[in-house]
């Protein structure tokens, strides 16, 4: 019981107190470039949600039992990189497939995964902590909800700010880097969540 | 193909001023907000980047006819993350503060849409003078934006600038100038990262949006007299013709 409660307490922190956007600061640039319309905000997320779950999955075994045993653990960046893009061809191409109506609304978002900095980044930092298995994917599941929840709220901000009255110089990005803040610092109150329970 | 005169002074700077990647293309915006808590922190950013995307614009220019077309971005991200592996393991011999202090950051260099951007646009096309010279103006233009960001979130946040912590070889010293009571602690917060890009972005779009008024100014002054100009010409003429 003490183990899966400690897998929910670490989704909800990662996704929450510790979001990925906005305080840990991985991938802003989907974040700022995908958010323009609710749907495709959605699509993107899913397919990152998707991307990071496949990713933790296989680069953590990937560094434990095979790049330690060999020897050649400084070369985590590099192979990680190279399974990232290929799981995100295979999965485009597997969808291309089986699922063509799928594949056109997330079809597009599929190449900028890779280079996304979330899906290494917690690939990444899963290996440099150290976690077990466990705790890895609990921090993909988390990272990657977290992720899909802030980018499409932010897409519902930023459709009613094109039709809101911003200051001429504001318009566009700036204005929504603001409300982006707005939005860290909401979530700043979150923090000590979890001070009172002890594990 | 000739080469026009200056190309290579201004081939330095566009990756300053004109294309800035940060605040023109925004591009690289992860480590922008993430490492510019401190300026020695954005600074090692700023150095450790330029590094990454000269040797990778070089190796990637100088094997522009080896590598094939449908190849292409899969062998730039391994040379990518080639470099990126040996800054790492050179910064965390050399550099440990730096090291601890921007964390995965380093390892993230390989996903910045900046280097492989380059690689794909410029070097790839381009000889290796040209594409060290574009990848040098790049990291630069690059290294003033965070650290421009990494000025303004370190002496309203903490109110004062500090040198020596993570260069260790610099003598330590801390210059204070805002009094301490008077810090707005929220600029070394994620919100203030995002805070100071946005206002610089709306500064940065305030003065392009009055230049660009200033010039419909002048081309409808232009108008205005060339208007009354040929008016004038079409009354001498007449008068002419009545004489």
């Amino acid at each position: 019981m003490n183990i899966f409660i400690s897998f929910v307490l670490a989704i909800i922190s990662s996704m929450l107190i510790d979001n990925v956007v906005l305080s840990r600061f991985y991938g802003i640039c989907p974040f700022l470039g995908v958010s323009r319309k609710v749907n495709s905000s959605l699509g993107m997320g899913v397919a990152v949600v998707f991307v990071i779950m496949l990713a933790t999955v296989i680069c953590w075994p990937l560094y434990n039992f095979i790049l330690v045993p060999a020897g050649i653990a400084f070369m985590d960046t590099v192979a990680y990189i190279l399974v990232i893009a290929s799981i995100v061809q295979l999965v485009g191409l597997f969808i291309k497939k089986y699922s063509p109506s799928l594949y056109k609304s997330l079809g597009i978002y599929l190449p900028l995964i890779t280079t996304n900095c979330a899906v290494l980044g917690v690939a990444q930092s899963n290996t440099d902590q150290g976690l077990s298995f466990l705790n890895s994917i609990a921090n993909a599941m988390g990272t990657s909800i977290g992720f899909l929840l802030i980018i499409v709220t932010f897409s519902c901000i930023r459709v009613r700010l094109e039709s809101s009255n911003t200051p001429k110089a504001f318009k566009g990005l700036p204005i929504a880097l603001i409300c982006a803040a707005l939005m860290a610092i909401a979530l700043v109150g979150l923090q000590g969540l979890f001070s009172g329970i002890k594990l | 193909m000739k080469r026009e005169k200056g190309y290579t002074k201004k081939n330095f700077l566009k990756g300053i001023i004109a294309e800035n990647p940060l605040f023109v293309s925004i591009l690289g915006t992860c480590p922008a907000l993430a490492t510019t808590k401190t300026i020695e922190a954005a600074l090692g950013m700023g150095i450790l980047f330029t590094i990454v995307l000269i040797c990778s614009s070089v190796l990637v220019s100088l094997l522009r006819k080896v590598i094939s077309e449908e190849i292409r971005t899969p062998a730039y991200i391994v040379i990518i993350a080639t470099f990126v592996t040996i800054v790492k393991m050179l910064t965390n011999a050399f550099l440990p503060e730096l090291f601890s202090t921007l964390g995965v950051f380093i390892s993230l260099i390989v996903v910045n849409c900046i280097v492989l951007g380059r690689a794909e646009a410029y070097a790839s096309k381009n000889n290796v003078f040209d594409s060290f010279i574009d990848a040098l103006g790049m990291g630069l233009g690059y290294t003033l934006a965070i650290l421009s960001m990494a000025v303004f979130r370190e002496i309203l946040g903490t109110g004062a600038i500090s040198f020596g912590k993570i260069f260790y070889f610099i003598p330590y010293f801390k210059l204070q100038i805002i009094p301490k009571n008077y810090v707005l602690s929220i600029f070394q917060n994620p919100a203030g990262a995002f805070i100071v890009f946005g206002v610089i972005l709306a500064v940065i779009a305030f003065f392009s949006n009055r230049k660009k008024e200033y010039q419909a100014y002048l081309a409808r002054q232009e108008k205005i007299r060339k208007a009354e100009e040929a008016k004038k010409l079409a009354a001498q003429k007449a008068e002419g013709g009545n004489k």
